[in-house]
């Protein structure tokens, strides 16, 4: 018994230790919400004729993290959500109207014959036959964006230009001509310029555009959503001050109503804000604001787990049982309602996880990891200090526990 | 003090129907004010670098939605607060049209400094709609379920009644205040539905060990008996569970506001339905007695 005792301690000693260090030792992820960024989802739109297979969406997925990369976004991530939409989030970012056109633009480069009425012939060669695009500066210090063909793309190119002579070729973007120059010779190497009224801006982007790569599949955007950091920064601190209040009025409530229990499980409630947050951090899992409601409320329940337990043994205490006798049997007894209860809860935040999106995801993996570690604080960690409290300082009054003596 | 559950239980159910009752007529009267993440569109919210009354704002918008009809007097909503932040809600724009409209209102109300902007298909919205019906429907079916294997099915169809009592409740009251819903809604109403079960289930065990132990005559008193010994652990997890809501609502900010008042309806409605109306349902629907020999399952 006794030696079974210390083991526990030690047991509990170490996964308090251990979540201490995870939570003190690494800082919270934070969601878009509370960081500030851009979320945008996309749906690949496959034209008549073209399939859209696992093949096609992860040469989109490719094309899209290639563009991401070329923001230079730190902590990006482009994720495949359902069959044929991909969902893009980009923390920290400012100029989100720049990102959100460089994500959903397709980008397709295309060489056209322009006919003399100024229709467009069929398409010669398409920007796949590119090996590398940069901007660069006319004589008069114009922006234009040059690129360099593959060996396959310029000797197609040669050709292409050798059998037009005398005619104009239309490079287009996504349908719309950017220029048009008239072919005077066969032009081998590979090499030109697109001359196109761009701002520097728009040259980088292009040239950005092109070396990413054009969508394999056209991607229609569904939703954007772009937090600025100042609405993030006032939202952490609004939650942090609700929590601490939270936590303040609990601690006070528990040691009024509870006495010694209640301290022991404003102590269980510390591990459990540790545990927690270790955890959170062990999984990577991302802190949005709804998650943090969900961690805030998940204090109010885990204090749940030591009321039913308190509660039982005050039962056993006014049956007139030893203060030892009244802790075992309340733990004992409170078992099946603890698990029962929580059981249900864990129910509904698993269907919140499979069915919710974002910021609803956030909520259900918070309330699940808070619901959990609530459980285990509340068996484990609440029973030794009990215990221990109760040994150390030879309590045998009722009284400490709230309970009027016999 | 003992409080007498089965004695007084056509008085509960009355206050009970007439809450539910309220709440129907609110639903379908006034109806949920569906939020952005419904209804799909626009939202942009700025913080300009002066005041900004919808005085000043309403001619300005006017003026663009000239160019720009998703900006009409009658697709529009506006919302000033805190003196200079402004909340505008329109039907879809295009990321181009979009721009230009950021433009315009820079050009003709000052500069202003973008906090949030927000794009949701209409296809989104509606999914967002069956999802949520989904996932509502699928808890309640897994609760049954659970209950049923745990409990009795008497237990489980007393518990969905009332969650259900509790859900309609909560959304009647949202729907009564006119808040906009989003998507937190959904988590919120489907966290009612895990707290409220999780609450009438502790009021269930002890009926279970009641009936166990033999120790009561009647399915009656075993009831009353069960809630009253139960009562103290319900209030005090339902008041500090209120406290950290409460601190969330006072102190949390204006973005999470729907979403902890339709838990505070949800946890106070949650906490009466468990004490008073969960327990009688068993008693109303256990006509033929057969309860009492639960104890010889």
């Amino acid at each position: 018994m006794r030696k079974g005792y210390l083991y526990r301690i030690i047991f509990v000693a170490m996964v308090v230790l251990s979540a201490a260090w995870f939570t003190m030792t690494k800082p919270v992820k934070l969601g878009l919400d509370l960081k500030g960024g851009v979320y945008v989802l996309l749906e690949a739109k496959p034209e008549e004729g073209q399939r859209l297979d696992n093949e096609a969406m992860g040469r989109l997925i490719e094309v899209l993290n290639r563009r991401v990369n070329g923001l230079g976004v730190s902590e990006s991530s482009v994720q495949k959500v359902g069959d044929r939409r991909v969902m893009v989030e980009l923390p920290g970012i400012t100029d989100t109207e720049q990102a959100i056109n460089m994500i959903g633009k397709t980008a397709l480069m295309e060489f056209k014959i322009q006919n003399t009425d100024g229709t467009l012939g069929e398409t010669l060669l398409t920007g796949g036959a590119l090996k590398s695009a940069a901007v660069s500066y006319d004589n008069l210090g114009r922006p234009q964006i040059s690129f360099e063909m593959t060996l396959d793309g310029a000797a197609k190119f040669a050709e292409i230009t050798r059998n037009n002579i005398g005619k104009q070729l239309a490079i287009t973007m996504d349908g719309v001509v950017q220029t048009a120059p008239r072919i005077n010779s066969e032009i081998a190497g590979g090499q030109g310029v697109i001359t196109g009224n761009y701002t520097p801006e728009e040259a980088k982007n292009t040239a950005s555009l092109l070396n990413a790569g054009a969508l394999p599949v056209k991607a229609e955007i569904l939703e954007t959503r772009s937090v600025g950091a100042t609405l993030g920064d006032e939202s952490i601190a609004e939650s942090k001050t609700a929590g601490m209040i939270a936590i303040g009025l609990i601690a006070v409530f528990m040691m009024v109503f509870y006495r010694l229990p209640g301290v022991v499980a404003n102590l269980a409630l510390i591990c459990f804000g540790l545990i927690t947050f270790a955890t959170l951090n062990f999984f990577d899992a991302t802190l949005t604001l709804p998650g943090i409601a969900g961690i805030i409320l998940s204090v109010g329940m885990a204090v749940d787990a030591n009321v039913i337990i308190f509660e039982r043994i005050k039962e056993e205490l006014r049956f007139g049982n030893t203060v030892m006798a009244s802790i075992e049997a309340g733990f004992k007894k409170a078992f099946s309602t603890i698990m029962d209860s929580n059981i249900t809860t864990l129910i509904i935040t698993t269907i919140l996880f499979t069915l919710g999106t974002g910021p609803v995801k956030g909520f259900a993996v918070t309330l699940t990891i808070g619901v959990l570690a609530s459980m285990f604080t509340a068996i484990t960690i609440t029973k030794v200090l009990l215990r221990g409290f109760t040994m150390l300082f030879k309590i045998d009054k009722p009284i400490l526990f709230g309970v009027r003596g016999k | 003090m003992k409080i007498k559950i089965i004695e007084n239980r056509k008085k509960f159910f009355t206050f009970s129907t007439i809450l539910v009752a309220l709440a129907l007529v609110s639903l379908v009267f006034k109806g949920v004010n569906y939020g952005l993440d419904f209804t799909g569109g626009n939202l942009i919210q700025v913080k300009f670098e002066k005041t900004m009354e919808l005085k000043e704002l309403n001619p300005i918008l006017d003026e663009i939605a000239k160019e720009i009809p998703q900006l009409d007097n009658n697709s529009r909503k506006v919302q000033v607060s805190d003196g200079n932040v402004v909340i505008i809600r329109t039907p879809e724009m295009s990321e181009d049209v979009k721009n230009n409209f950021m433009k315009d209102l820079k050009e003709k109300s000052g500069e202003y400094d973008l906090l949030r902007s927000d794009k949701v298909g209409a296809s989104v919205g509606e999914e967002l709609k069956s999802t949520a019906i989904i996932a509502l429907f699928v808890g309640l079916i897994l609760i049954v379920g659970y209950i049923t294997v745990r409990f009795e099915f008497k237990f489980a169809l007393a518990a969905v009644i009332a969650l259900f009592h509790d859900v309609i409740i909560a959304v009647g009251g949202i729907a009564l205040l006119g808040y906009e819903v989003n998507t937190p809604f959904i988590a919120a109403v489907l966290t009612i539905l895990g707290y409220s079960i999780n609450d009438t289930i502790v009021v269930f065990d002890r009926i279970r060990e009641v009936l166990r132990k033999k120790k009561v005559g009647s399915l009656g008193e075993a009831i009353n008996l069960s809630v009253n010994q139960t009562l103290t652990r319900s209030l005090n997890t339902s008041f500090t569970t209120f406290l950290a809501i409460l601190a969330i609502l006072i102190f949390g900010g204006a973005s999470l506001k729907v979403f902890i008042t339709t838990l505070l309806i949800g946890v106070l409605i949650g906490t009466y339905s468990s004490i008073f109306l969960a327990s009688p349902l068993i008693y109303l629907l256990d006509k033929d007695e057969k309860l009492e020999d639960i104890g010889h399952n």
